[in-house]
C-alpha cells in the first residue's frame, strides 16, 4: 500500500515539477507575483511528493519487502538497519531517487528564500523546476525505484546489498555526494535566470555564494568518504586511483573551487562576470556528466555497477538538453552582459583570475583523461586506458603552481596589491618552507628532491595561510588584547577561508609524504614466521573463525612491533565470507600511529610444502596517510564555517535585494 | 606601453591572454607528454598475438579464464590462462586475485609480456558486481561472436 502511494507521489511530483515551470515562467513573463508565488508553492510540493517516495522506499527496506523488486535485489533480512536504509541508495534506481529528492530539496529550499528579487527568483524556480521535470521523469519512465515483482516470483529473502557497500563510510558517502553535486544545480539555475535578466552582478554574486559553498564544502567530504572508504575497504593500501568514477566527483569539485574564487570576484569588483556565470553551468554540467559516466558504464571502473546502456543514453540525453540549452543561452547572452572594472596584474583579483585559469585547466586534463578511451574508441574503434601517471603528472603541474601563489592572493589588496609588500609577510612561511625541506632531506632521505619540494609546498601553504590570519589579527604587532578583540571581530569567512586554505597545505603535506615514502610487501606465512616491511617486523601468530551478523570470516592475528621491538599492535585482518550473494570480501586491519598507518591484509589459506597452512599476508606502510583525510575536512569545515558568516545573511544581500524587490520589471 | 592596445576593454583581453595562454600551453604540453607513458592498449589473446606486443610493453589483456587453470602457489602467486576463441596467454600475478575473480568469467589484466610469452599481470581489475563485465571485453567477445550475455555459462574453449 505504502509502496503504491510511493509511486503515485513519484508520478505527481513530476506533474508538479512540470507545474513549477509552468508557473514560474508564466509568473515571470506576465509579471504576476501570485502566478510565480503559485510557482514556489509547486517547488515545494514537488520536494514533499519526493519525499513522500523515498519514504516509501525506505519503508519498504526497513520492512524487507520483497515484493518490492529494488528491495529484493538489493536487501536481506539479516542486514543491519543502517545498511537496509543505505542499501534504499546501494542501487541504482535508489540512487537516482535520492539525486531527485536532493534536487527538489534545494529547489524547496530556493524557492522559500526570501532575499531573491521577484524576476530572478521566478526563473532560476522555473529552470530548477526543468531540471527536476527532466529527472524526475526519467525516474518515473525508466528507473522506477519501488516496482513491484510479480506475486508468484516474489523471493522469500532478498540478494542482499554488494558486502564491499556495507560500511558506515559508504552508507554516508552517496547522500553527502549527492548533496554536493546536485547544490550546484542551485547555481546552475541562478546562473541561467541571471543570464535570462541579462545581469550578472555583484548582488548576483553574492546570492549564488553560500549554494556554492554549501555545495563544495558537501561534496568536499563527500568525495573524502568516498576516498576514506576505498582506503580502508578494498585493501590496496591507496586512497586515489584516478578511476573514471573518481574522476567523475572530482571535476565538478574542480571546477566548483574555481566558481568559489571566481564568485569572489565579481562580488567584490564586479569583474569576471561572464566567466563566472560560465563556471555555474559548468559546475553542474559536470555533476550531471557524472552522473551520466558512474550509471551508464561506458568507462571501464573498478567502481563500475551493472550496467544498462539504454538508461545510459537517457541520461545523456537529459545532459545534452540541460547543459545544451543553458551553453547555448550563455553565448547568446554572455556577450550583452557588462563586465566592469578592469584590473592590474598585481592586485586580489589578478591572483584569483590566476587561481581559476589553473583550476579550470585542472578540470580541463582530467575531463580529456577520463573521456579520452571514449574519444579513442569513437574515432578508430581502439580499446585504450589512460593510467594514474598521466593524471599526477598533468594534474600536478596546474595545481603546483596555484599552491605556490596561493599564500600571496588573500595578502594582496583588490584593486592594486603591493607585491613587495607581500613578500616581506611572508618570509616567515618561506622560511618555515625551506627548513620543512631542508629536515625532510636530512632526516628521511636525502636523495628525493621532488618529495622535499611538495612537502616544502604543503608548509608553506599552512604557514601562508596562517601568517594572512595573524596579520589580520596584528599577532606580535600588537597588545594581546587587542589581538583577541580583533580574532574575535574577524568575520567567519575570513576564519573560513584560512581554515580551507591550510587544510588544503594539509592535504598536500600528507599526499607528498605517503607518496614518496610509502612501501609494500607481500609474502605467504605460516604460523610463527615473520616479514619486514619499513622497519617494522610482521609476525603471523593465529588464526581462528568468527561470525558477525550476516557473515563468516576467518581472522587472523598478526603482531606488528616497531623497529625498537616494541609492540606497536596486533592486527587481525579478516577474510569474510557473506552467506547471501556468496561473496568474499577482505576485511583490512589498520594499526594507526598519530600520523601513519600499518596497513594489514590477509588472503586465503592456502596449502604450505610442509602440510601446513600459509596464508599470503600483504602490508603497507602509509607514512602521515592521516593528513591525507584530515586536510580535505578541514576545508569541508573552513567552507561550512564560511556559510555560518552572518554577513551572507545580511548587509549587502538585504540592501540590494530590497531595492530589487520593490522594482520587479528592473530585473529584466 | 605604446605597445599596448589603446582601449580598456581591449587591454583587458590582452592581460587575460597574456595570463591564460601560457597556462594552457603548459597545460597541453604536460597532458601530451604524460600520455605517452600512460595509456595502454587493451587485447584479447589473439588480438596481442596479430598484433606482436613487444615484451615489456604495458598493454591490458582481457579475456575468460579457463576452468582448471588457476593455480595458487604456496609463495603467493597465482597462475592462470586467459582465453579467446583462438587463443591462450598463461598469466602470473603476484597477490591476491579480487574477491570476484571467478574460473570461466571474464578477467582483465594490466601488465606486460615477458620473453618468454608469459603475461606477467601487476594489476587485476577488480569489479564490485558480480554481473559486471569491462566494455572492452564486451566488445572484444561480441566481434569474435562469443557473447552470450551477462553471467553466462563459460563457452567450451574455456572449460
Amino acid at each position: 500500500m505504502i509502496d503504491e502511494l510511493g509511486q503515485f507521489a513519484l508520478a505527481l511530483a513530476l506533474v508538479l515539477s512540470i507545474a513549477q515551470v509552468a508557473l514560474s515562467a508564466a509568473g515571470r513573463l506576465r509579471r504576476d507575483a501570485a502566478l510565480a508565488g503559485a510557482g514556489e508553492g509547486a517547488a515545494m510540493a514537488t520536494f514533499a511528493a519526493v519525499a513522500l517516495g523515498f519514504f516509501a522506499l525506505i519503508h519498504a527496506f526497513v520492512t524487507s519487502d520483497f515484493s518490492v523488486m529494488n528491495v529484493a535485489e538489493n536487501s536481506h533480512t539479516a542486514k543491519p538497519l543502517l545498511y537496509k536504509i543505505a542499501g534504499a541508495w546501494g542501487s541504482h534506481e535508489g540512487s537516482i531517487l535520492l539525486w531527485c529528492l536532493i534536487l527538489t530539496g534545494y529547489g524547496a529550499v530556493m524557492a522559500a528564500s526570501r532575499r531573491l528579487p521577484f524576476g530572478l527568483k521566478a526563473s532560476a524556480v522555473a529552470t530548477q523546476g526543468a531540471l527536476g521535470a527532466l529527472f524526475i521523469g526519467y525516474m518515473v519512465f525508466a528507473s522506477d525505484p519501488l516496482q513491484r515483482i510479480g506475486l508468484l516470483q516474489m523471493p522469500v529473502e532478498g540478494n542482499s546489498l554488494n558486502p564491499l557497500l556495507q560500511d558506515p563510510a559508504l552508507a554516508a558517502h552517496p547522500p553527502f555526494l549527492y548533496a554536493g553535486y546536485v547544490g550546484f544545480s542551485v547555481v546552475f539555475s541562478l546562473s541561467v535566470a541571471a543570464l535570462i535578466a541579462g545581469r550578472v552582478d555583484p548582488a548576483w554574486a553574492r546570492w549564488i555564494r553560500p549554494w556554492t559553498l554549501a555545495a563544495w564544502s558537501l561534496l568536499t567530504i563527500g568525495i573524502t568518504l568516498g576516498s576514506f572508504w576505498a582506503y580502508y575497504e578494498l585493501g590496496w593500501g591507496g586512497w586515489w586511483a584516478w578511476d573514471p568514477v573518481e574522476n567523475a566527483s572530482f571535476m565538478p569539485w574542480l571546477l566548483g573551487t574555481a566558481l568559489l574564487h571566481s564568485a569572489a570576484v565579481t562580488e567584490k569588483r564586479g569583474a569576471l562576470a561572464s566567466w563566472t556565470a560560465l563556471l555555474g553551468i559548468g559546475a553542474f554540467t559536470l555533476s550531471m556528466m557524472g552522473a551520466f559516466l558512474v550509471r551508464s558504464g561506458v568507462l571501464t571502473s573498478v567502481h563500475a555497477f551493472a550496467i544498462d546502456p539504454k538508461r545510459g543514453l537517457l541520461l545523456l540525453v537529459i545532459l545534452g538538453v540541460a547543459a545544451g540549452a543553458a551553453l547555448a543561452l550563455y553565448a547568446w547572452r554572455a556577450p550583452t552582459l557588462k563586465d566592469e572594472a578592469a584590473f592590474t596584474p598585481i592586485s586580489r583579483e589578478a591572483s584569483l583570475f590566476l587561481n581559476n585559469v589553473l583550476f579550470a585547466a585542472a578540470t580541463a586534463v582530467v575531463l580529456i583523461g577520463t573521456l579520452l578511451p571514449l574519444i579513442r574508441a569513437a574515432i578508430d574503434g581502439t580499446p585504450i586506458s589512460v593510467g594514474p601517471p598521466y593524471f599526477n603528472l598533468t594534474f600536478t603541474a596546474l595545481v603546483a603552481p596555484a599552491l605556490i601563489v596561493l599564500p600571496a592572493g588573500p595578502l594582496l589588496a583588490w584593486k592594486r596589491g603591493d607585491l613587495p609588500g607581500v613578500l616581506q609577510r611572508l618570509w616567515v612561511a618561506a622560511l618555515i618552507a625551506l627548513g620543512a625541506a631542508i629536515a625532510t632531506l636530512a632526516l628521511v632521505s636525502p636523495t628525493n628532491a621532488l618529495a622535499a619540494c611538495g612537502v616544502a609546498l604543503g608548509a608553506w601553504v599552512i604557514a601562508g595561510a596562517l601568517a594572512e590570519a595573524a596579520e589580520r589579527v596584528k599577532l606580535f604587532r600588537a597588545p594581546w588584547a587587542e589581538v583577541g578583540r580583533r580574532a574575535a571581530g574577524l568575520p567567519r569567512g575570513a576564519w573560513g577561508m584560512t581554515l580551507a586554505h591550510a587544510g588544503i597545505g594539509v592535504f598536500a603535506l600528507g599526499a607528498a609524504f605517503q607518496g614518496a615514502w610509502r612501501a609494500e610487501g607481500a609474502e605467504a606465512l605460516s604460523f610463527g614466521q615473520t616479514m619486514h616491511l619499513a622497519g617494522y617486523t610482521l609476525r603471523l601468530d593465529q588464526a581462528g573463525s568468527l561470525f558477525g551478523p550476516n557473515f563468516e570470516a576467518e581472522r587472523l592475528l598478526v603482531h606488528v612491533s616497531r623497529p625498537d621491538g616494541t609492540t606497536l599492535c596486533e592486527a587481525a585482518p579478516e577474510r569474510r565470507m557473506y552467506a547471501a550473494g556468496g561473496q568474499v570480501v577482505s576485511g583490512v586491519a589498520i594499526c594507526p600511529t598519530l600520523l601513519d598507518d600499518m596497513y594489514v591484509v590477509s588472503g586465503e589459506r592456502r596449502a604450505a610444502a610442509n602440510g601446513g597452512s600459509t596464508f599470503l599476508i600483504r602490508a603497507y606502510w602509509n607514512p602521515w596517510v592521516r593528513l591525507i583525510f584530515a586536510g580535505p575536512l578541514l576545508m569541508a569545515l573552513g567552507g561550512l564555517l564560511s556559510l555560518s558568516d552572518r554577513r551572507l545573511r545580511f548587509a549587502l544581500t538585504s540592501r540590494v535585494g530590497i531595492a530589487r524587490a520593490r522594482q520587479p520589471a528592473a530585473a529584466k | 606601453m605604446s605597445l599596448l592596445p589603446k582601449s580598456r576593454t581591449a587591454r583587458r583581453r590582452l592581460m587575460t591572454l597574456a595570463v591564460a595562454a601560457p597556462v594552457l600551453v603548459l597545460a597541453l604540453a604536460v597532458a601530451i607528454y604524460a600520455m605517452k607513458g600512460s595509456i595502454s592498449l587493451f587485447y584479447t589473446p589473439s588480438q596481442a598475438l596479430a598484433a606482436h606486443v613487444p615484451p615489456g610493453q604495458t598493454i591490458e589483456l582481457g579475456g575468460l579464464v579457463r576452468m582448471g587453470s588457476l593455480f595458487k602457489k604456496p609463495d603467493g602467486e597465482i597462475d592462470f590462462v586467459v582465453v579467446d576463441k583462438t587463443t591462450a596467454s598463461p598469466v602470473t600475478y603476484k597477490g591476491e586475485v579480487p574477491d570476484l575473480f571467478r574460473e570461466g568469467q571474464g578477467v582483465v589484466a594490466r601488465g606486460a609480456f615477458d620473453t618468454a610469452g608469459v603475461f606477467i599481470a601487476t594489476e587485476i581489475f577488480a569489479k564490485h558486481d558480480e554481473k559486471y563485465m569491462p566494455p572492452e571485453l564486451a566488445a572484444a567477445l561480441k566481434k569474435q561472436g562469443e557473447w552470450r550475455g551477462d553471467g553466462a555459462q563459460a563457452p567450451a574453449y574455456a572449460r
